[in-house]
């Protein structure tokens, strides 16, 4: 299915990550936006808010973060594609129901726009201090798909991508960018939109009464099923059979639990994207995400000046984790660098991956502002030692 | 218990759930204690549902968590068993998208008025046309009994041992003074007036509110030797004072005392996507086309 051509802003803008995320999202077709304010997410609320009347669709703003992910999981299963945005405080509150959502397998997207935590931490400052939170956050065993852009122009095309991605996977697809991409002003080129290929979401095509709302079959992703066509499906956070039916033993805990973690483990092939460069024959290997991916440059252009083989990864998506390719090459390389705006999240999984085959680093600092990237090349130079 | 050999294929051809199309029978037995007021209230609704021949394919049931969150997974409609308190802003966002279904709450007092309270009084004040069944034990009976925002003064519960001294919410006040267009409140044996009530609340556009109150035998009525949950039932009944349209003001609930019931409130006001369609043509004229869903406009 192609983007509809009324919800797309065709041409060259000037756009902050905010504003270029929700311009993403309507160019997906997203029509009902439940948010409650929080710096440094607000803006796409605000664009949203601005943007959506005229096209058919639906802001809110809700009482709170709880509301507001009960609320687009509700408008989601009532048909309509549908978002929030939040930060830190925020997404602590959208935990419960973001468990919800995983549980019941249903497609939304979630942006963070991340500030320095912990509590109300630094509302108006960048972090990336909460990527293992959207891996773990809410309570029980289930794997996310967390996606980070590094501009406004991959906050634009990211947003269209978790919209697919949440169709195709039936769930909730989380944004983990940060405040420094979200308020940073860029050319955003927004393509025609027949140039926006966007998945449409898969319903059953049994009829009444033959159909269930988790048939799960190894097969892809179980077809959802419609309201108010006579399906008359129930669904619950229980742990739940292929009926949505609660059933409350260890036998359904597998096979539910199963089927939430397999359909991310057993697609991360489709679902990892990472951007390599200079990786062949490189003794340090710098990896990162989001806003970090970029601090880095200045610091690896000056090792490679140096001679320094250094080649790097930017991890388009953070969750799932590369584990595959991490493994292979800690085989390879040297040394590992982690680049992050924390004391250490992702690092440890790729120190985990790297498993004492090479050495592996952690450029971390608690947040507040990005890295100096006079302290990420120092790490470098101790890595190609 | 009957152990005598029956016919089973025959006794299947002839007997009938009165409330087959409206219950998942596939889940039956249901998980209630016998003499709780949950079923009355459930067969109140079906009663109104099918009273009002409404298309059952466009009527949702959204509970949250808790003895009476169990409801949606028993209804045969289209039915959602959310997270504890959630119920209304997870309703809200399906009502949006089809707001061309009925979208009924049904569930406990905990789960709506404590942990859920402040969707409770935002749904109310945005008037969005939702009906909330609230069933009110003055317990949280799923957990064992423990103190609720509405367990009267006095009253134990396994977390108020020596009696409750927190002044209980009187919820027909909160939902009319969040602006709820309809409440009206009676006891799980009030069957008739109680399924006349959930009529007017269905029909009603706007946020409409019917709280029940109902025994819980096995945990309110043991903890405070009140008798059988059949005892109590008969109790809240009998010691019912019907007063239309009084201030709700007057409905407080004391323990073991009078319980004023009746409907209190039936006004007329826009709803949530009435106002939001009004105030979008006032600011973007003729170029605004009314919302009307997922579906489109209806």
């Amino acid at each position: 299915m192609k983007a509809d051509p009324k919800n797309v802003l065709t041409g060259a803008h000037y756009l902050d990550g905010n504003h270029a995320c929700a311009e993403g999202a309507i160019s997906a077709g997203c029509k009902f936006f439940a948010g409650y304010p929080i710096t440094p997410s607000t803006e796409i609320a605000e664009r949203f808010a601005r943007r959506i009347p005229l096209l058919d669709g639906v802001f809110i703003q809700m009482e709170d973060e709880l509301a507001s992910m009960a609320a687009i999981l509700g408008a989601s299963w009532g048909g309509a594609r549908s978002m929030s945005c939040t930060s830190g405080p925020g997404f602590s509150l959208m935990m419960e129901n973001f468990g919800l959502g995983i549980m019941l397998e249903t497609p939304c997207v979630l942006v963070n726009v991340q500030r320095g935590g912990p509590s109300t931490g630094l509302p108006t400052l960048p972090g990336q201090a909460d990527m293992m939170q959207a891996r773990w956050g809410s309570h029980g065993d289930y794997e996310v798909i967390a996606l980070a852009p590094d501009s406004p122009q991959e906050s634009y095309e990211l947003a269209i991508h978790a919209f697919n991605l949440s169709e195709k996977y039936r769930m909730p697809i989380l944004i983990m960018t940060d405040e420094c991409v979200g308020h940073m002003t860029e050319k955003v080129v927004i393509p025609p939109a027949e140039e926006i290929e966007l998945l449409e979401r898969k319903y059953t095509d049994k009829k009444p009464g033959e159909a269930w709302p988790f048939e799960w079959n190894g097969n892809g992703q179980p077809p959802m099923l419609p309201v108010g066509k006579g399906y008359k499906f129930h669904i619950t956070g229980l742990t739940h059979d292929y009926r949505g039916y609660p059933i409350i033993n260890a036998e359904a805990q597998g096979e539910n639990v199963s089927h939430l973690v397999d359909k991310v483990r057993n697609n991360v092939d489709d679902i990892i994207w990472l951007e390599e460069r200079d990786i062949e024959g490189a003794d340090v290997i710098m990896m990162a995400y989001g806003i970090s991916s970029r601090v880095m440059q200045p610091a690896i252009a000056r090792a490679k000046k140096e001679g320094i083989k250094i080649g790097q990864i930017k991890m388009v998506t953070v969750w799932p984790f590369p584990e595959k390719r991490v493994r292979e090459l800690a085989e390879k390389a040297k040394a590992l660098i982690m680049v992050e705006m924390n004391f250490g999240q992702v690092y440890y999984e790729m120190e985990r991956m790297a498993a004492g085959k090479c050495r592996t680093y952690l450029v971390g600092h608690a947040g507040g502002t990005v890295h100096d990237p006079e302290n990420i090349y120092k790490v470098i130079k101790e890595a190609a030692k | 218990m009957n152990t005598k050999p029956v016919n089973q294929e025959s006794q299947a051809a002839e007997e009938h759930h009165p409330m087959e199309n409206l219950l998942r029978m596939d889940r039956i037995p249901h998980i209630w204690c016998s003499t709780c007021g949950i079923g009355t209230t459930v067969t109140a609704l079906a009663a109104a549902l099918e009273q009002l021949k409404l298309d059952l394919n466009k009527v949702t049931v959204v509970s949250g968590i808790g003895c009476t969150g169990r409801v949606a997974g028993y209804m045969k409609l289209d039915s959602f068993h959310t997270t504890h308190g959630r119920a209304l802003p997870f309703a809200f966002g399906l009502h949006i998208a089809r707001p061309d279904m009925k979208t009924i709450v049904f569930s406990g007092d905990g789960d709506l008025i404590s942990i859920g309270g402040n969707h409770f009084i935002h749904t109310a004040r945005r008037n969005a046309n939702i009906t909330v069944i609230c069933v009110n034990n003055f317990i949280y009976a799923m957990t064992g009994g423990q103190v609720a925002p509405t367990t009267p003064i006095s009253a134990k519960s396994a977390t108020s041992p020596y009696g409750n001294y927190e002044r209980p919410f009187n919820l027909p006040l909160l939902a009319a003074s969040s602006g709820a267009t309809y409440v009206a409140r009676w006891t799980a044996l009030h069957i008739r007036r109680l399924t006349t009530a959930i009529k007017e609340a269905i029909t009603k556009p706007g946020f409409s509110f019917v709280e029940v109150i109902a025994p819980c035998s096995t945990l309110y009525a043991r903890l405070n030797k009140l008798g059988t949950g059949l005892d109590l039932m008969k109790f809240y009944h009998d010691n019912s004072v019907i007063r239309h349209g009084i201030d709700p003001r007057e409905a407080d609930i004391d323990f073991q005392s009078k319980i004023i019931v009746g409907k209190f409130v039936d006004i007329e006001k826009p709803t949530y996507l009435e106002c939001l369609n009004n105030g979008n043509k006032k600011a973007f004229g003729d170029k605004y086309r009314p919302y009307g869903g997922v579906n489109g406009n209806k």
